[in-house]
């Protein structure tokens, strides 16, 4: 347990550690979970999400140094989608945020989706827990390029950040049911370039049909890459916390996050327990018969979820 | 087993990275995790990065002749970080034959010159990674 009394201390390496043995759920892994929650502090989650190359790196490096300007400690998450074919990866999200490797109050971490399909990676919570009890006041959490359902952010964010940029398609785009419908904050990045205005009121004319907002999403026009426009983004972000602390939202959604992660993992044990069970003799045979329709997928189904029960 | 995590970094002041794309689509292909960092990385980013993403391998693309001088402070800095017993260094990139023993002296484990195909640089890697991948 050397390297979670590390953790506690703020040591660098021992929290890249315990990030990774979370991820390659090594020998371990879920006592070092318990023992890791006990020690967060409710740092607060910021989920940057949207369409790939809306600028979700460069605008999360300009966000995170205003931040840093008030002496906060920050973690980011940042995930890239892994091969489905040879299980790798490029993970290429600190290109843009080259100046905040020097910085000691700023802990990047990289991940690979590992065939997790919800634009986070299977680890995502882990390691939010990691850098919560290492002392971050901030994660930021940027999703892989998202196209249209990949909502699993807003279960894992206090404040989901939108980003979208002009070109992307036409109004219809922004009434479809999806990601759309997930930000807390909309940003419309890359503001400098033609058809800026039209997403602008695009997203305000989505947000305008629904009227009993008790918070309505604030919409910026942002240059990440010159950083005009992030002071503002930045005060809609703490806006929208101040909003959910009055309200005593964050609490429930907090709630709401143990549930899904509750769900998570009771999901992922049953799943192995399917592995295994399929590999065993009397199942093979089972499916085998679904060939010559002696059995239906059906029954089988039936049998095995009954086989799992009874194993218990 | 677990994905080898390999940092693709590109020291210095050198502003060509086809390569570096080059291996690290190569390392992609063949199952590994690769950070990539952009250009210009000085010794120290590369470092933090690396630490940050507890990577397996460091692996350096250089073109600016400055080798010498830059792949030998990564390790030094890796070891005053106590993270060089994790972590396999390697290089590649337009390296004089005669700077090899240097840079190998100076915990360079290999060195990578033009002409190498990718298969042996990864099949270098997956022999001498210092931490178990299983």
């Amino acid at each position: 347990m050397d390297l979670i009394k590390g953790l506690l201390q703020g040591n660098k390496r021992a929290c890249a550690r315990l990030i990774s043995i979370i991820e390659n759920e090594q020998e371990g892994y879920f006592d070092i979970l318990k023992e890791i929650h006990k020690n967060t502090k409710n740092a607060y989650v910021i989920g940057i999400t949207g369409p790939p190359g809306a600028g979700k790196s460069t605008l999360t490096d300009k966000l995170v140094k205003k931040i840093r300007e008030q002496g906060k400690r920050v973690g980011i998450i940042a995930i890239d989608p892994t091969s489905p074919f040879s299980k790798g990866a490029i993970l290429g999200d600190r290109i843009r945020m080259s100046d905040l490797n020097l910085d000691p109050g700023v802990f990047i971490r990289s991940m690979g989706t590992r065939g997790y399909l919800g634009g986070l990676s299977k680890a995502t919570y882990g390691a939010i827990k990691v850098m919560d009890a290492y002392g971050c006041d901030y994660i930021f959490v940027e999703t892989v390029g998202v196209g249209q359902s990949e909502v699993d952010i807003v279960k894992t964010a206090d404040t989901t950040v939108m980003v979208m940029v002009p070109g992307l398609g036409d109004d219809i785009q922004a009434i479809k049911a999806g990601v759309m419908e997930i930000g807390d904050v909309f940003v419309v990045n890359k503001a400098d370039k033609e058809g800026a205005k039209r997403t602008l009121l695009e997203i305000e004319m989505m947000l305008d049909f629904k009227k009993d907002w008790d918070f309505r999403p604030p919409v910026s026009m942002v240059v990440a890459n010159d950083g005009s426009g992030v002071d503002e983004l930045l005060q809609s972000i703490m806006a929208h916390r101040k909003y959910q602390h009055e309200t005593e939202l964050l609490k429930s959604k907090v709630l709401q996050r143990n549930k899904s992660e509750i769900k998570e993992i009771i999901h992922r044990k049953i799943e192995r327990e399917i592995q295994n069970i399929q590999s065993e003799k009397e199942v093979e045979d089972m499916i085998m018969k679904t060939l010559s329709k002696e059995l239906d997928p059906y029954t089988v189904s039936e049998k095995i979820f009954n086989k799992i029960i009874d194993n218990r | 087993m677990r994905p080898i995590r390999v940092l693709v970094a590109k020291p210095g002041l050198d502003g060509h990275d086809r390569g570096a794309k080059v291996i690290a689509r190569a390392f992609r292909d063949a199952g590994m995790e690769v950070i990539y960092t952009g250009l210009r990385q000085t010794p120290e980013q590369i470092v933090q990065t690396a630490i940050q993403e507890d990577v397996d391998v460091v692996s350096m693309s250089i073109l600016s002749g400055a080798h010498n001088h830059l792949l030998p402070k990564v390790v030094k800095l890796l070891k005053e970080e106590e993270a060089y017993d994790d972590i396999l260094v390697i290089g590649g990139g337009v390296i004089p034959d005669e700077d090899i023993p240097y840079l190998k002296e100076n915990g360079i484990a290999e060195v990578f010159t033009p002409g190498t195909t990718t298969t042996v640089t990864i099949e270098y890697i997956k022999t001498h990674l210092k931490k178990s991948i299983d």
